[in-house]
């Protein structure tokens, strides 16, 4: 039997179509909901809520949920091969996508290693730097290499423990869509990971400008939105993250993070 | 004015309560919480929400500092902005009330109390009518006192009128809101009852619950008050207000109390005098919701005081 699927948003760990009922077709064939500003908005808040208890998981446990989730990745690759194209370029995103997912999973015991300090100053103060994660990151997917484009951003942002709305790569939204069904089955706590499909010109200004997003990716974004966006990310201090390498590097997690760094007096 | 009913009369007041339509008030309640306000309609009510709250704080852990910032935050709920009216009251434990006279003193914000063994009511009336004294000599403007649910399940009506009787007679000048506490009462028909029963011993209030219960104040409870008001103002003339309290966290739920009051009692009741919303936490929400449509950007709760 030729079952029909009904691609939907994920938010807080649930999948749901557009709350405003709109649909688009990338393709010409498949709808795909349309997300709205209030999508965003509650995609946001889910978020946020997620943040402390994400934040707070050890190391080792972020790590090994983010493994799993390429497990869960790997385990559906002729899903994902067939819906990027089939054939070998659409094999070799896959694989990309899997393998950074395994390697960003390994970094997140040694982040702060190798990004914090102990630094020399000139006092009685024992000064060190540690890492911690900046918070909600919304990530503007490319549209070239839909899933390991978005993989890319997603999983450094995940390895520091921050929070993620995704907005899908407007034209060829379904595998990050599907990237969600992967992501449900890993263990990843409902709200720690959002990913909505829609029109970007309708929706960046929102993202942008919300008081609650402390970072945005933008590495799908073309100039003209990336001025635009922090223009309005200039009126509330949010981090606009540009990083077109497409390597992998513990620095591209330390993107995600803010620098905390503590002076504690000594020899009192 | 109230005055004490025999016992046959109470029983025939009581009799007299028709039931209400279970499935018809969850009908009317749902659908009316669904009514689209936007832009400068939804500006208006948020005003009116923030006219309209009881601010309130009943934690054991309740300081006279922590009772100081909540006061500021009642005359200017934001830092800065004097386009932000004042809410109603606080809402605070009798040993409370000295520090909000101390914070509150030359301006419109009531001082309200919660008296008569809160939350559970379950003390011995000389007590209740003494705290009630104390709290009103002590400053309180508005008295927030819960009814004997014990009593009033086990159908000893007389009791729970008699003490409402007895502490309104306490509050003197203070007016007074009657806690019916929903949550415990188990059935719409039991509310109404209690609503019917609470105006006629001379309540300037009813108030649906504590806070400290779970389920706390609901759209169809607040519609089955609200009814009987409107019921009870048409048989004896003598207005009576309602407050909500309890479970009421953000703008939206907020903006369907006004809903249902406007649809149900009149624009007579949109007035802090008639209305209340008792909250803690509503009050940010509220502020962050006049600053989206204000600026037009999503809030955030970083930038707003925590109280």
């Amino acid at each position: 039997m030729d079952v029909r699927k009904t691609y939907k948003l994920f938010v807080n760990g649930e999948f749901v179509r557009s709350e405003s009922g709109r649909a688009y077709r990338p393709d010409g064939k498949v709808n795909v909901p349309r997300g709205s500003r209030k999508d965003l908005r509650d995609a946001v808040r889910a978020a946020r809520t997620a943040f402390p208890g994400w934040a707070g998981r050890t190391a080792m446990n972020r790590g090994q949920i983010l493994y799993r989730a390429a497990e869960m990745l790997d385990g559906r690759a002729a899903q994902f091969v067939e819906l990027l194209g089939s054939g070998a370029r659409a094999r070799r995103e896959l694989d990309q996508a899997v393998e950074t997912l395994v390697w960003y999973a390994g970094w997140t015991d040694k982040l702060s290693q190798v990004t914090g300090t102990v630094n020399p100053v000139a006092g009685p103060y024992f000064n060190f730097t540690i890492p911690e994660p900046t918070g909600v990151v919304a990530i503007i997917a490319p549209e070239e290499a839909p899933l390991a484009g978005l993989v890319r951003r997603l999983a450094p942002a995940l390895c520091g423990g921050n929070v993620v709305v995704a907005l899908a790569a407007e034209s060829a939204p379904l595998a990050a869509l599907t990237l969600a069904e992967v992501l449900a089955t890993s263990d990843i706590p409902a709200g720690v990971v959002n990913i909505i499909s829609g029109q970007r010109k309708e929706l960046l200004g929102w993202l942008a400008s919300h008081m609650d997003v402390n970072a945005i990716d933008v590495a799908g974004c073309t100039p003209d939105e990336v001025k635009a966006i922090e223009e309005s990310a200039a009126g509330n201090v949010k981090r606009v993250i540009k990083v077109t390498s497409k390597e992998q590097s513990p620095y591209l997690i330390a993107a995600f993070m803010e620098m905390k760094t503590i002076w504690h007096p000594i020899g009192v | 004015m109230a005055t004490a009913l025999s016992l046959t009369h109470l029983g025939s007041l009581m009799r007299g309560v028709r039931s209400v339509d279970e499935v018809g008030a969850d009908e009317r309640a749902a659908a009316l919480a669904k009514r689209s306000i936007k832009k400068s309609s939804k500006l208006w009510a948020l005003d009116l929400a923030v006219r309209c709250m009881d601010l309130t704080t009943l934690e054991g852990a309740d300081t006279p500092g922590k009772v100081a910032a909540m006061c500021a935050k009642a005359m200017r709920p934001k830092a800065g902005d004097a386009t932000i009216p004042s809410v109603a009251a606080v809402c605070v434990y009798p040993l409370r009330i000295a520090d909000c006279v101390e914070h509150l003193r030359g301006t419109t914000v009531r001082i309200a109390s919660v008296a008569t063994a809160f939350p559970s009511g379950q003390s011995f009336t000389p007590i209740k009518v003494e705290e009630t004294e104390q709290a009103v000599r002590a400053g309180a403007h508005e008295i927030d006192m819960v009814i004997d649910r014990g009593a009033f399940l086990s159908g000893d009506y007389q009791r729970v009128y008699d003490e409402i009787v007895a502490v309104k007679e306490a509050c003197g000048p203070a007016h007074l809101k009657v806690i019916l506490e929903t949550g415990e009462l188990g059935t719409y028909d039991a509310v109404r009852r209690a609503s019917i029963l609470a105006m006629a011993a001379g309540a300037d209030f009813i108030k649906t619950s504590t806070g400290k219960v779970q389920p706390a104040a609901t759209l169809p409870v607040a519609l089955v008050m609200m009814e009987s008001i409107r019921d009870f103002v048409r048989e004896t003339g003598r207005p009576v207000g309602f407050k909500a309290a309890g479970g009421i966290r953000t703008a939206k739920q907020a903006i369907a109390y006004l809903v249902l009051t406007y649809e149900t009692l009149g624009p007579d009741w949109m007035t802090p005098d008639r209305l209340r919303l008792g909250a803690s936490t509503l009050l940010n929400d509220v502020l962050m919701q006049i600053d989206k449509e204000r600026t037009g950007a999503y809030q955030s709760p970083d930038y707003f005081t925590i109280d």
